[in-house]
């Protein structure tokens, strides 16, 4: 066997049998449905809380323009006085919506009151101001002359087609689910750079530390040995990965299928109206699993693969070069931020600038510097990329990739051999020239 | 003899720092050799070099006729001074991993872990991972990973420090043994008495620069300075003085003896040893007449401190 092999079945099977990695493996899966479950439990829930509000209307102007929601109902206290209906409200109500007498209703614009001790939501505050927004513009057409009824038929409510010039349907709504898909690729690629990075970079140190780091380089030379571990890493990565992958679709599927019976029973209250909204949802499914499936999904792929690759040794090449320079984890901080930096940048610029305009300028120039191009590419490949964009940027990652390796083996090769000190960037710099 | 290593004016820089300037060395076959020197006298470079784990600036290392070449670090075994090994691996597997990388069978590797392991009583470690084992244990195992590949060439750095005398002991066995069955032996060290003990050349670097090389007895012939010491028990101490004076310079000295009897150095100057033992026969029963010879603790004190 290679050396290179053995160094990689090494690392690998030290890091898979690490018990922590073990737990993490199973357990994560776990915590992240289960967390996802509770935080729509607790969103649920909180929907589900009724707020009863009481109104007291003094200019009669308002009769049952306040219509019940599912989150609030309005109780009318109008007929009591105005010191009786607050007390009652203050006891057992949300809050009062007090609307005094006036003499002209726009007046009212800025005279009706909300009088509760809680702050309400902006939802809720604008709720109500739509309303009187709505029956006081009413009252000002009616002044006008204007027949109310008219207008209200006279508005329209446009909907544009939207067509590919190949004479295709497209439907609304699919850039979204390309930024989803897309955003879903970068992030991934950029959680597998950090996790799997930060191992790379521990096991470097714990060689390190535990001082073996001089035997083993007696037999085998720096480069292989910081190969070996990349690629030792990420394949324990990779597994770890499919693991969560696997454990993590099942348990969706399973908890899904068994939330799914509950919600189904309770909206039996209501059958017809469930039965229109899938219909119409089974529609435009349809059309959206269409859609999804025209994206380049084998480019997409494909470059997923190779962007990973690129991605992911261009890095992990610089935290093993970091592991190699400092003694402890703790000292690694001021090294890991410029590392980080660039990643965090792709996945915001990813998600603002390829959102708005995915051939954008912006968006086209940090899907070609290597640092930011594993995330903010694979961010806008669901939009289509031209072919020479991807070649610039897949050619521009691997020609860093190769000069960084290159860069982190020699700050690796200096800095396994230094003990006892925290370097410093000038000092980095100098171990380039050794 | 001809030498296994030849060192050729290796140069090595750290930057502005100069660790070795210009270092020559020969290290015959089978012998067990001294590197000694002072910390930070370019020891720990000059074996990174011979280990190919860094590169001289110039000059060049010979190992056995050929130049050194990447195949060569199956032929050596090293032991570094700061000890190590993968703490949550388990010994066996570790083992086997680090004689694999120095070019062994998997199959070879286990036979010779297996006769080591018989040879030092330790066959029960095979499954305990080295964080369980104690300081003085992992040495035990750190020494096996080092000769497991029966190396040309063995480098130990510091050998005995971390060992209770009675396994130190069983080291040194370990490595006449070796020394025995063809292994030549370099052991950088600044424990004098080892040195002593054991080896069969030495030599000296300091600041970088090597200062003093060669066979152990040559070099103490090279530092002898002509002096006896010599016990006499005599009545008339006062002529004996007059007479010692006249010939050879006198010091008082002190040395473990059964007598009380007066205790001199005498330095020889032009003299010979047996004008001495002419006067001190003459004027007394002589109890102890012995050539002072220097110690390695003293040549090394010496030439370190007169540079």
């Amino acid at each position: 066997m290679s050396v290179l092999s053995l160094i990689i079945k090494r690392e690998f099977i030290a890091k898979v049998r690490n018990k922590s990695f073990i737990v993490m493996t199973f357990l994560s899966p776990l915590l992240i449905v289960g967390m996802s479950f509770l935080i729509g439990y607790l969103v649920n829930m909180n929907n589900a809380e009724v707020k009863k509000v009481a109104i007291h209307d003094e200019s009669g102007i308002f009769k049952n323009d306040f219509k019940d929601t599912k989150k609030t109902i309005y109780v009318d206290l109008s007929a009591m006085p105005l010191q009786v209906a607050k007390d009652t409200a203050s006891k057992s109500y949300e809050g009062l919506i007090y609307i005094p007498k006036v003499n002209n209703p726009k007046e009212l614009l800025t005279k009706v009151e909300y009088i509760s001790d809680d702050s309400p939501s902006m939802d809720f505050i604008m709720s109500m101001e739509e309303v009187i927004d709505h029956q006081l513009t009413q009252n000002n057409l009616k002044e006008l002359g204007f027949d109310y009824d008219k207008i209200e038929k006279a508005k329209t409510n446009a909907s544009i087609h939207l067509t590919k010039f190949s004479g295709e349907d497209s439907i609304k709504g699919l850039n979204e689910i390309k930024i989803v898909i897309g955003s879903a690729f970068g992030y991934l690629i950029m959680m597998f750079i950090i996790i799997y990075g930060n191992f790379v970079m521990r096991s470097v140190i714990e060689e390190k530390t535990n001082r073996i780091i001089e035997i083993i380089i007696s037999s085998v030379k720096p480069f292989q040995l910081m190969l070996g571990k990349i690629i030792g890493n990420s394949l324990a990565g990779l597994l770890q990965f499919t693991i969560w992958a696997i454990v993590g679709i099942t348990l969706l599927i399973g908890v899904a299928s068994f939330f799914g019976v509950q919600t189904g029973a309770q909206a039996s209250i209501n059958p017809e109206m469930i039965n229109a909204a899938q219909q119409e949802m089974g529609g435009t499914m349809q059309s959206y699993i269409k859609e999804i499936l025209n994206l380049p999904l084998g480019t997409l792929i494909s470059c997923f693969v190779i962007y990973f690759i690129g991605g992911y040794f261009l890095y992990s090449s610089l935290y093993a070069a970091i592991g190699a320079a400092v003694d402890s984890e703790t000292d690694s901080q001021q090294f890991l931020l410029p590392i980080i930096m660039p990643m965090m940048l792709g996945v915001y610029v990813g998600f603002f600038t390829v959102m708005n305009d995915p051939h954008g300028t912006v968006a086209t120039v940090f899907s070609i510097i290597p640092l930011t191009a594993p995330i903010v590419m694979l961010m806008r490949i669901p939009f289509g990329v031209p072919w020479w964009q991807l070649v610039i940027s897949i050619t521009l990652l691997f020609g860093t990739f190769l000069l960084v390796v290159w860069f982190a083996s020699k700050i690796y090769r200096v800095g396994i051999l230094m003990y006892g000190k925290k370097p410093t960037w000038k000092e980095l710099y100098k171990w380039l020239k050794y | 003899m001809s030498s296994i290593l030849e060192v050729k004016n290796v140069v090595k820089q750290y930057g502005d720092y100069t660790a070795l300037n210009s270092v020559s060395l020969k290290v015959p076959k089978g012998s067990i050799y001294g590197l000694l020197g002072p910390n930070g006298a370019g020891k720990t470079s000059l074996i990174r070099i011979i280990n190919q784990i860094t590169m001289p600036d110039s000059g060049e290392v010979i190992l056995d006729g050929e130049k050194l070449a990447p195949h060569h670090v199956q032929h050596i075994g090293y032991m570094p001074e700061e000890r190590g090994l993968y703490k949550t691996m388990k010994v066996g597997e570790q083992a086997l991993y680090l004689a694999q990388l120095k070019g062994l069978s998997k199959a070879e590797a286990k036979k010779q872990l297996q006769y080591w392991f018989e040879k030092l009583e330790i066959q029960g470690w095979w499954n305990k991972k080295i964080q369980e084992l104690s300081k003085g244990m992992a040495q035990k195992i750190q020494f096996v990973v080092t000769v497991l590949h029966q190396p040309k060439l063995l480098i130990f750095d510091e050998p005995f420090s971390g060992f209770d005398p009675v396994n130190a002991n069983i080291i040194k066995d370990e490595i006449l043994e070796l020394k025995k069955k063809g292994s030549t032996i370099i052991f950088s060290t600044h424990r004098m008495e080892s040195v002593e003990e054991m080896c069969d050349d030495i030599a000296l670097i300091h600041k970088s620069n090597k200062l003093i090389e060669g066979k152990l007895i040559d070099v103490k012939k090279e530092h002898r300075t002509n002096a006896f010491e010599v016990g006499i028990l005599s009545d008339n101490i006062e002529r004996l003085m007059y007479e010692l004076t006249q010939q050879f310079t006198l010091e008082q000295t002190n040395f473990k003896s059964l007598n009380d009897e007066l205790k001199l150095e005498v330095q020889l100057g032009n003299g010979t040893p047996n004008a001495l033992l002419n006067i001190l026969t003459q004027n007394g029963q002589v109890t102890h007449f012995v050539e002072k010879i220097p110690s390695v603790n003293d040549i090394f004190i010496q030439t370190v401190s007169r540079k």
